[in-house]
């Protein structure tokens, strides 16, 4: 395929997204005269995540980012591409071959009062899921679910509780508790802390942090909140319209963006000294859609085959970035 | 006394705003729920004041209260003074309150579309609102709609102009909800968390708009936010509120270089991304004050690592620390 090859020899990712895609036809028109419009969603996503650490996904509404997600977990079908968990192809798998994958890869959204049922105590919440896939004795299951709400720091006394009784923060709580009973090895956590109070924030993101490096957990953060990926992830990968447009450890991107488009995102990030306000300048969407890097292979790190077509390179050990590849050092850099 | 004088920079004019000793309940089945507690702040003509608070701090209670946009009931309302350019708006008839809301103050909110009637297109909605304030032809106040629309830099306005609410994208939205609450040139512009719906991009240049438009303008600005960077990038003064109380006011200076209060200091080290490198945050502990249920003495203390036996009985009154700096803590 010509694709850089991001993994480590010998190291098979946690979650791998082979070029995914997913496009809706949007039909238009009467009967006689039907009309049917591809909209690319997501286009030909390559995405790694290693074991044992943490990727931001990010992106502005619309980039995406929420259908790739949704895709990894095969709660929404791709229409092109594969899905590899622990290298496994799970991409067409029935709903009972996939069962026992689902153990391994698990989900917390930003809103999680809608993933909490009002009619259960916290103790059956976070239980159920060890009761949807058979794992041990009603009294094994809530014990194991008390000892799941103290690891999100809810004392056991949550256990009778409803969900209508917490707080956002908590009810993240419980839903990252619910999440991780199962013990996957895999979270996709979309926007978890976007609706949340900024003092909460903090703890949230500090109990993810905590929860990955004890679980040797691997998740993929999807957030716009470019701040809140900077503390907390390894690694970063930026989409818009619908492609990832560059991805590179987190201080590659924050220190060292090429793409456009990243550069714009960092630069609306509102700063938090009043002495050094700026007047910014905005580029439209079509302008920055227009504003593909040109990149010598000089430039790269790694022999890439000049191209026309706009894809993925790499700019630095590690650090993609979506560009044409020109043979001639002296050609212009759009970066 | 907790509420001490409202503090008003010297040298300037007359304040624009002013609320004093505003208490804010909305009584239930089971108790009132106190949403603001003694808050006490004003604006001179002209300035910028920014309101950070987390949800349940009371900010946006306080503003909608001096608007008078809460229903009494159920809200109950008291307060030393609450008047807006000089006007007692508790006091105020209906009519002379609508004068007031509108050319005196406007109020934008987060979601746009709350603002405007699903069933009617942009320009009428705006040319209405033009008329409701002054006597002008339609045709004159449609002209004064387009450049409306045209200043806070929405593209193709006259198309904009025929378009109903649901066709507008959020930040478009947004800008025209602006424009609205321009319409009668207002003296103060109270921004409810105008940005926080919006993806980053939009995010900054609607802050730019804002500033823009009250540089323009010479209008006063009332920025309500949870988000200290948002304070950072557009205002000169802040109101820091917790539990319906103001802890801490200052310039927005002193607020990110020196912060008095306990709350405010941990609010600024928690917030995310401000060094490279994943690490570990240092979070307050606990949550926000349950408004039905509020602790006793300072409602902070719960949460604070200062605390002390004083403040989990007594609320410590606003301490006036020079240069138009106060804060309510007993461990200043």
């Amino acid at each position: 395929m010509g694709r850089p090859d991001r993994i480590a020899p010998g190291d098979v990712p946690a979650l791998e997204l082979r070029g995914l895609g997913k496009t809706f036809h949007l039909r238009s028109g009467g009967v006689l005269r039907r009309r049917s419009t591809a909209l690319h969603a997501v286009r030909d996503v390559d995405l790694v995540l290693p074991r044992n650490g943490i990727l931001g996904l990010v992106g502005e509404s619309g980039s995406g980012k929420s259908t790739t997600g949704m895709m990894a977990l095969r709660l929404l079908e791709p229409t092109a591409g594969r899905i590899l968990l622990e290298g496994t192809d799970i991409t067409t798998l029935g709903s009972a071959a996939l069962k026992p994958w689902r153990q391994k890869m698990q989900v917390v959204f930003q809103d999680s009062y809608s993933a909490l049922d009002p009619m259960f105590t916290l103790q059956q919440v976070v239980a159920e899921p060890l009761r949807i896939h058979g794992i041990g004795t009603p009294d094994e299951r809530a014990e194991r679910a008390l000892a799941w709400l103290e690891r999100v720091g809810l004392h056991r006394g949550y256990g009778s509780r409803y969900a209508h009784e917490l707080s956002g923060g908590q009810r993240q709580r419980v839903a990252i508790a619910r999440a991780l009973i199962l013990g996957p090895s895999v979270l996709i956590a979309d926007e978890p802390t976007s609706a949340l109070d900024v003092s909460v924030k903090a703890q949230i993101i500090n109990l993810l942090q905590d929860l990955q490096q004890d679980m040797g957990l691997s998740i993929l953060f999807i957030s716009h909140d470019l701040s809140v990926v900077r503390s907390l992830c390894d690694r970063v990968a930026v989409m818009f319209a619908g492609r990832i447009v560059e991805a590179a450890e987190t201080e590659g991107i924050f220190g060292a963006a090429r793409h456009p488009y990243t550069r714009s995102l960092l630069d609306a990030i509102p700063q938090l000294d009043p002495r050094n306000r700026r007047r910014r300048q905005f580029r439209s969407r079509e302008d920055l859609a227009a504003d593909i890097p040109v990149l010598s292979r000089a430039e790269l790190a790694g022999d890439v085959a000049p191209s026309d077509t706009p894809r993925l390179v790499p700019v630095a050990p590690g650090h993609l970035v979506e560009a044409r590849v020109t043979a001639d050092p002296d050609t212009r850099s759009g970066a | 006394m907790t509420a001490t004088e409202p503090f008003a920079p010297a040298g300037q004019t007359a304040p624009i705003v002013e609320i004093e000793d505003l208490q804010v309940g909305f009584p239930q089945l089971d108790g009132t729920v106190q949403a603001v507690r003694g808050v006490s702040f004003s604006l001179a003509a002209g300035e910028s004041l920014g309101i950070v608070g987390e949800s349940g701090s009371g900010k946006s209670v306080s503003c909608m209260a001096v608007m008078r946009l809460l229903r009494t009931p159920p809200a109950r309302i008291t307060a030393r003074r609450l008047a807006l350019d000089g006007v007692d708006v508790m006091a105020a008839g209906r009519r002379q309150m609508a004068e007031l809301r509108g050319s005196v103050a406007a109020m934008i909110f987060q979601d746009p579309m709350t603002a405007f009637d699903p069933v009617f297109s942009i320009g009428t909605q705006i040319v209405e609102t033009i008329q409701a304030h002054r006597a002008t032809t339609t045709r004159a106040a449609r002209a004064e709609a387009l450049a409306l629309l045209e200043r806070v830099e929405i593209r193709n306005a006259a198309a904009i102009l025929d378009s109903y609410p649901h066709q507008l994208s959020g930040g478009m939205l947004q800008r025209a909800m602006i424009a609205m609450a321009l319409s009668c040139r207002p003296r103060v512009l109270f921004a409810d968390e105008p940005t926080t719906a919006l993806d980053v991009t939009v995010q900054a240049q609607i802050l730019q708009l804002i500033k823009d438009l009250q540089d323009d303008f010479g209008m006063g600005l009332v920025m309500v936010t949870h988000d200290l960077g948002v304070v950072a990038e557009t205002v000169d003064r802040v109101v820091v509120m917790y539990g319906g109380r103001v802890m801490e006011e200052a310039s927005v200076h002193d607020i990110f270089e020196r912060p008095a209060h306990p709350y405010t200091r941990a609010l600024l080290v928690s917030i995310p991304g401000q060094e490279g490198g994943r690490r570990r945050l240092t979070e307050i502990p606990g949550a926000s004050p349950d408004p039905s249920n509020p602790p006793t003495g300072c409602p902070f203390h719960p949460r604070c690592r200062q605390a002390d036996a004083r403040c989990r009985t007594d609320m410590p009154a606003m301490t006036p620390l020079g240069e138009g700096r106060r804060a309510a803590c007993w461990r200043l």
